[in-house]
């Protein structure tokens, strides 16, 4: 295990959230460090989006806490976790699908004269900077966004998450709805908003891409953890395994995976 | 000899539109107002397009139209207001009943107290019931068209139980002038100001926009298109004063009001109207309601809600308590409209505002409001009202029988929203 000398960036302790009697995530506990990619892998259903919801402040949690730097916080709204410079990339990309890319870059946060208008103009300039340098691809700028192709759309959900100073960034499966190419500059992305030192939770179905992308590996099954390990550490298969039977690896001594 | 051909290109066909970046439904929507207009205009020999005929037509079209200015936020956040014709009965009627039965005992008959607070009221009470139906739209999650169905039925009663059923008449002098007529007017030289400063700062706002575009480095019209876009604009609303201003007063209100200032008149003198105080208050409205919509974080998030509310949720916007701000207003224009109503009538009945709320929901939809949310202008809702009295107008001008009138409007209607559907599909914009 790498050593960490500086508390935990996000603690996740003992969080239990549930939908009308249905335990969606029951008594989970995850850390992450800065610098650090966690992935975090599961069936459909397993509780990971639920998990990260109550950290993005989505959702309330029932029971549990949360940690930042150690200290305890209360994350009740996006706006909360927003504060805490926690972004978020959603499966459903949450654009306003009506809006151009800067008016939903600044969703929340607009650019305000002095006079307190909106300056649109200043934000098309932002977002044309932050995307000459995620994507120089990208050049509509006054089309509503559902003009716009799935990975330029991915784009402007990126640029917002990284844009406002993300210490904290939750993607939930960015590379969904992308091509290859698309998919290696999320990748790029990754690294290096890791080597800025953030800290990154990673919801992905493809454990080839937790392997070469995350540090740690935190797999959930029916809304519990399983456990969470060193991806160097472990196979794929034993990943393979923590998802469909909810096994351990090393748990049951002489077990090897074939 | 390539500049020449250069401009040539752009002067050719359908691309003079793409370069003057006129928006398409805008031109559409100005295309079938004149259409109806010359239609009119022909059947009725010339009696029409009349300065007499379009001053009426600018009255009466600014009641519904400045109501329709808020059902576009309404409509655009996905939902729907069935109770302002009924809330515009109900608040005309306490205004009117404040003025006719209360004020005058407290301030003295004519105060002129009497019809800032007759207005002020209508604006607050508006205000008041708009955000109590948002909170029950908002925080209590019910329908809002059930809500403002059970405020349709509760304003109408509510309406008659204020007077009992009496109509109030007749209502405040000062008052009534917001409601237009010979004496509610600006006066031709009021009219050419306003005018004159209205077309100077429309021209200049078009000139700093471009200035800031350039010192961004973005891509501008070029300086011709620009040119016209800033004549046209300058224009119409010259051409608007100079329409009002070549409706002369009426011998016998002219009469009136020599009268009124202590003066004989003996018909040597002849006063035109001008522009009416109520379509000024229309235009007030309009031109706030646009900034509102373009310029500021609550008209972003009201279309970033109509677009995607759980997304608008999401960024850490406040959303139930943006719906309670968007009703509050909806029911403060209606008090405005009831000012402006009541006045024109000079009397407030228990009919007052009947089937308006649907009017003003076919005007924001005429004017290109999409009910699925998210698209909406607020100066297509206005001409979307001016085409729909347009019609109902020249109906009656042409005499057309009434159960006809509402025959035609209702299909204008359905074909509207289809062109629009129809449009928006070759456009790509969903």
């Amino acid at each position: 295990m790498v050593n960490h000398p500086e508390p935990p960036l996000v603690e996740l302790n003992d969080i239990s959230i549930s939908f009308g009697g249905i335990k969606a995530v029951d008594h989970v506990c995850v850390d992450l460090y800065p610098g650090e990619v966690v992935g975090l892998l599961g069936h459909n259903g397993a509780g990971k989006s639920t998990l990260i919801k109550c950290l993005s402040g989505a959702y309330q949690m029932d029971s549990g806490e949360i940690r930042i730097n150690g200290d305890k916080v209360n994350i009740q709204t996006p706006r909360d976790a927003r504060a805490y410079n926690i972004e978020t990339i959603y499966q459903t990309l949450a654009l306003a699908d009506n809006l151009d890319a800067a008016s939903n870059l600044f969703l929340g946060r607009e650019i305000t004269t002095t006079a307190g208008f909106v300056d649109d103009v200043t934000m098309e300039v932002e977002t044309r900077k932050i995307m000459a340098r995620l994507n120089p691809n990208f050049q509509n700028f006054t089309s509503p966004v559902s003009a716009l192709s799935g990975g330029q759309r991915q784009s402007v959900a990126i640029a917002r998450a990284v844009y406002f100073n993300a210490r904290i960034l939750i993607m939930d499966e960015p590379t969904a709805a992308l091509g290859p190419q698309e998919t290696r500059m999320v990748a790029d992305l990754i690294q290096e908003l890791k080597c800025q030192g953030l800290g990154i939770f990673l919801i992905d179905h493809d454990v080839h891409q937790v392997k070469a992308l995350c540090d740690r590996a935190a797999v959930m099954k029916n809304g519990t953890l399983v456990g969470c390990v060193d991806v160097d550490a472990v196979s794929t298969d034993d990943i393979l395994a923590m998802i469909i039977a909810g096994k351990k690896p090393g748990k049951k001594p002489g077990h090897v995976a074939v | 000899m390539v500049p020449r051909l250069k401009i040539f290109q752009c002067v050719s066909g359908r691309s003079i539109f793409r370069t003057l970046e006129l928006d398409l439904r805008l031109l559409g929507m100005i295309g079938a107002f004149v259409v109806i207009c010359l239609v009119f205009n022909i059947a009725t020999d010339g009696r029409f397009l009349t300065p007499r005929n379009l001053f009426n037509l600018s009255v009466q079209t600014a009641s519904v139209a400045v109501m329709a200015t808020g059902m576009v936020f309404v409509i655009v956040t996905r939902h729907i207001d069935l109770s302002v014709g009924s809330m515009l009965g109900f608040i005309g009627m306490t205004v009117a009943f404040l003025q006719v039965q209360i004020l005058p005992d407290i301030f003295g008959f004519g105060h002129s107290a009497i019809w800032i607070i007759a207005t002020l009221a209508a604006i607050l009470m508006g205000a008041c019931l708009g955000a109590a139906q948002g909170w029950i739209i908002g925080y209590l999650t019910v329908p809002a068209f059930i809500v403002t169905l059970g405020g349709f039925l509760v304003y109408r009663g509510a309406m008659w139980w204020v007077t009992k059923g009496q109509t109030q008449a007749p209502l405040d002098d000062r008052f009534r002038l917001m409601g237009g007529g010979a004496e509610g007017t600006l006066g031709e030289t009021l009219s050419w100001g306003l005018g004159g400063c209205a077309a100077v700062a429309a021209v200049l706002l078009i000139l700093n926009s471009r200035r800031r575009k350039i010192g961004h480095g973005f891509k501008v019209k070029p300086v011709w298109a620009e040119g016209i876009l800033a004549a046209m604009t300058a224009g119409i609303i010259i051409g608007f004063v100079w329409i009002m201003n070549s409706y002369p007063v009426p011998d016998g209100a002219m009469r009136r009001i020599m009268t009124a200032q202590g003066l004989e008149w003996n018909g040597d003198i002849a006063w035109n109207h001008g522009v009416a105080i109520p379509v000024v208050i229309l235009i007030v409205v309009t031109i706030a309601m646009t900034i509102l919509a373009s310029r500021t974080r609550f008209g972003r998030y009201v279309y970033a809600t109509g677009g995607n509310p759980e997304a608008t949720k999401l960024s850490g916007i406040n959303t139930r308590l943006l719906t309670v701000k968007v009703f509050a207003l909806m029911g403060a224009l209606t008090g405005i409209s009831a000012v402006i109503a009541s006045a024109r009538l000079n009397a407030v009945d228990v009919g007052l505002g009947t089937l308006d709320e649907l009017r003003v929901i076919a005007a924001a939809v005429i004017g290109g409001t999409a009910l699925s949310g998210g698209f909406g202008t607020i100066y297509g809702a206005v001409i979307g009202a001016l085409i729909m009295q347009t019609l109902i107008s020249g109906m009656a001008s042409v005499g057309v029988d009434a159960p006809l009138q509402s025959i035609a409007v209702g299909l204008v209607l359905v074909l509207a929203v289809w062109i629009d559907i129809v449009y928006r599909r070759k456009t790509g914009v969903s």
